[in-house]
């Protein structure tokens, strides 16, 4: 067996904690994919999740945001003890969740993706919309978080990928979360849009409104996003580490560490 | 796709005009025009033939005779075309608006005969019309059948009830209809309902009217787009995706079954052998020249009706200038592909535009 979960920490009493996930368990069939789940997200921190294909993120994720549910464990939210029955529902209690830049209608304007599902409308029954507040509110809202697209009018489809993602964050945020998942969400850009989301998860992070965890397979993104950093091997959590007290070389050779030790335990 | 700002100065033509822009040269803005207007094509190519039609045949083409015969083949396409648009956009097809089209003639024919007022059995002929779209979305978005064959089957249905309640006998005259009075003159019910010669290509541009204004400037019109650009994410957004796509195939029904009824006011009879497939196929064609994908997310209701006027000129300038109705069958056809290659290429300079 490799490294107990949660060593580096202390844990901190619940009321500071945005999300608290203890002894979670999951299984697709003689599948095990979760084996004890342990993970604490303080208020506006900004929490890394890594590990390879199969130790069980994605799973995790998808259990946090109400798409699967656990078998065993439990969740709290805010200190609450919660149960997901549906994505809708971890929606109610203030999770958001962010899927790479498939949120968008491509065809749709920047400003009618902001508003999807919540558009102005005038003249009463006959719906008709209010594109002149909608883009306004939009512009000012960009301008708050920060966000830079060439026009609110421009279509998802012509945007970048990161100002696409950039958008999706903002559509998110704009529900006014506590927790927001990012699943990958700097995938597949260059070091410029990379730039662009990782400034924006930073404000978020820092206006305290906001506790954020993201996914992703590169350490050293990680490493410039993150307060603290949880790696993921084979269902469980082997490593927590605040990033403030480490380097990205000690953090990288301390998850190669980890890994190898597994793989001599599968051996 | 590094470069952040430089991006966007590639694809100028996409942000409207007033907004400050990179000067471009003429020919890119033209370009542009037509990449983003997708109507502009099938309008030149419309006027083109107008023009063309109208110095073969002379003063023949322009006679508000031929011109209203015209007009008798782009209203039905039209109308169908119309709430067509609607479905692809929303990435559905309606293969049963045809036969809607024809189906609507005859109920409204067997409710007038039933005893019912004419006003009465027209508004119950729209209900079951939408009933009829409603059936489509629910069967296509409830239990998951394709619409294509969901609408295919609707089709071979309603053609056979037609043709089993008819006793395969024409329906003559008409309620309304010229026909349907002995004296010849027409109620102002009658007029507005068909018998008047433009009544019905009046019909068609109001349907146009608020199907565009629908698609392009009601809540309902976004989230047909964000349905059809994502089905996912537009779910995810809260948009009622199913309502949403069965709401478009009731539109289509009900569009077509109006247009229905007012073509059977103004021919004064009903012929059950007609196969309402003709109309549908004529309809997507319409809609594939005016500029509509059939990928869902974009569409054109002014396309699709603009399509059908190019279809009617089409057919109608052939017969003046003396070539055979095969002819035309070929014309359409070329037409169709020409159009559908020119939006590929058109989408194809767009994704460039962006990627460069």
């Amino acid at each position: 067996m490799s490294a107990g979960p949660a060593e580096a920490m202390p844990p901190p009493a619940s009321a500071e904690l945005a999300l608290e996930v203890r002894g979670v368990t999951k299984r697709f069939g003689a599948l095990v994919v979760l084996r004890g789940i342990d993970l604490v997200l303080r208020q506006g921190e900004v929490l890394g999740l890594v590990g390879d294909n199969g130790a069980g993120k994605s799973t995790l994720v998808k259990i946090l945001c109400g798409f699967h549910q656990q078998d065993a464990g439990e969740v709290r939210v805010g200190g609450e003890r919660v149960r997901f029955h549906s994505v809708e529902d971890a929606r109610a209690h203030g999770i958001e969740t962010v899927y790479q830049d498939l949120a968008l209608i491509p065809q749709l304007p920047v400003y009618l993706n902001l508003f999807l599902g919540h558009e102005l409308t005038r003249m009463g029954p006959l719906r008709m919309l209010d594109k002149r507040e909608m883009r306004n509110l939009s512009r000012r809202y960009l301008d708050d978080i920060r966000v830079r697209v060439p026009s609110v009018e421009a279509e998802a489809e012509q945007l970048s990928g990161g100002q696409r993602q950039a958008v999706a964050v903002a559509r998110a945020v704009r529900a006014e979360p506590k927790i927001l998942l990012l699943d990958e969400p700097l995938a597949a850009m260059g070091a410029r849009e990379s730039r662009l989301i990782i400034d924006l998860v930073k404000d978020l992070a820092a206006s305290g409104r906001v506790s954020i965890i993201v996914i992703d397979h590169n350490y050293a993104h990680l490493f410039e996003l993150c307060d603290r950093i949880n790696v993921m091997q084979g269902g469980r959590i082997t490593t927590d580490q605040r990033v403030r007290e480490t380097s990205l070389e000690e953090l990288t050779e301390l998850m190669v560490s980890s890994y190898r030790s597994q793989l001599d335990e599968v051996s | 796709m590094q470069s952040g700002a430089p991006t966007e100065t590639a694809a100028p033509t996409a942000s409207p005009p007033g907004q400050h822009r990179q000067p471009s040269s003429l020919g890119r803005r033209v370009l542009g025009l037509f990449l983003y207007q997708r109507e502009l094509t099938p309008i030149l190519i419309t006027v083109g033939l107008f023009v063309y039609f109208t110095i073969r045949a002379g003063s023949t083409f322009t006679a508000a005779l031929s011109l209203n015969s015209a007009a008798g083949y782009a209203g039905p396409i039209g109308a169908i075309a119309v709430g067509e648009v609607l479905l692809l956009v929303v990435a559905e097809i309606d293969l049963s608006a045809g036969q809607v089209f024809l189906f609507a003639a005859w109920v409204n024919w067997w409710f007038y005969n039933l005893g019912l007022p004419v006003a009465l059995s027209i508004l119950l002929s729209l209900a079951v019309c939408c009933g009829v779209g409603a059936i489509n979305g629910l069967i296509t978005t409830r239990l998951n059948v394709p619409s294509f064959v969901t609408t295919l089957a609707t089709n071979f249905i309603l053609y056979g009830l037609v043709l089993i309640y008819s006793d395969y006998t024409e329906a003559s005259p008409i309620p309304l209809s010229t026909y349907s009075s002995p004296t010849g003159h027409v109620s102002f019910a009658g007029q507005l309902m068909g018998a008047w010669r433009w009544s019905e290509i009046l019909w068609v541009v109001a349907i146009t009217i608020v199907a565009h204004v629908m698609l392009t400037r009601t809540r309902f019109g976004v989230r047909v787009v964000a349905t059809g650009g994502n089905l996912v994410g537009a779910a995810e957004a809260g948009v009622p995706v199913r309502r949403v796509k069965v709401w478009c195939f009731v539109l289509c029904s009900f569009f077509a079954g109006l247009i229905g009824i007012v073509d059977s006011v103004k021919y004064g009879s009903l012929d059950p052998g007609n196969f309402g497939v003709d109309f549908i196929l004529y309809a997507v064609g319409a809609c594939v020249i005016g500029g509509t994908a059939l990928t869902g997310g974009r569409g054109t209701v002014i396309g699709a009706f603009i399509g059908a006027i190019l279809i009617g000129v089409l057919e109608d300038g052939l017969t003046l200038i003396g070539v055979s109705t095969n002819d035309f069958y070929v014309w359409v056809g070329v037409v169709i592909i020409f159009a559908m290659a020119l939006n590929v290429q058109f989408d194809r300079l767009i994704a460039r535009s962006r990627a460069a």
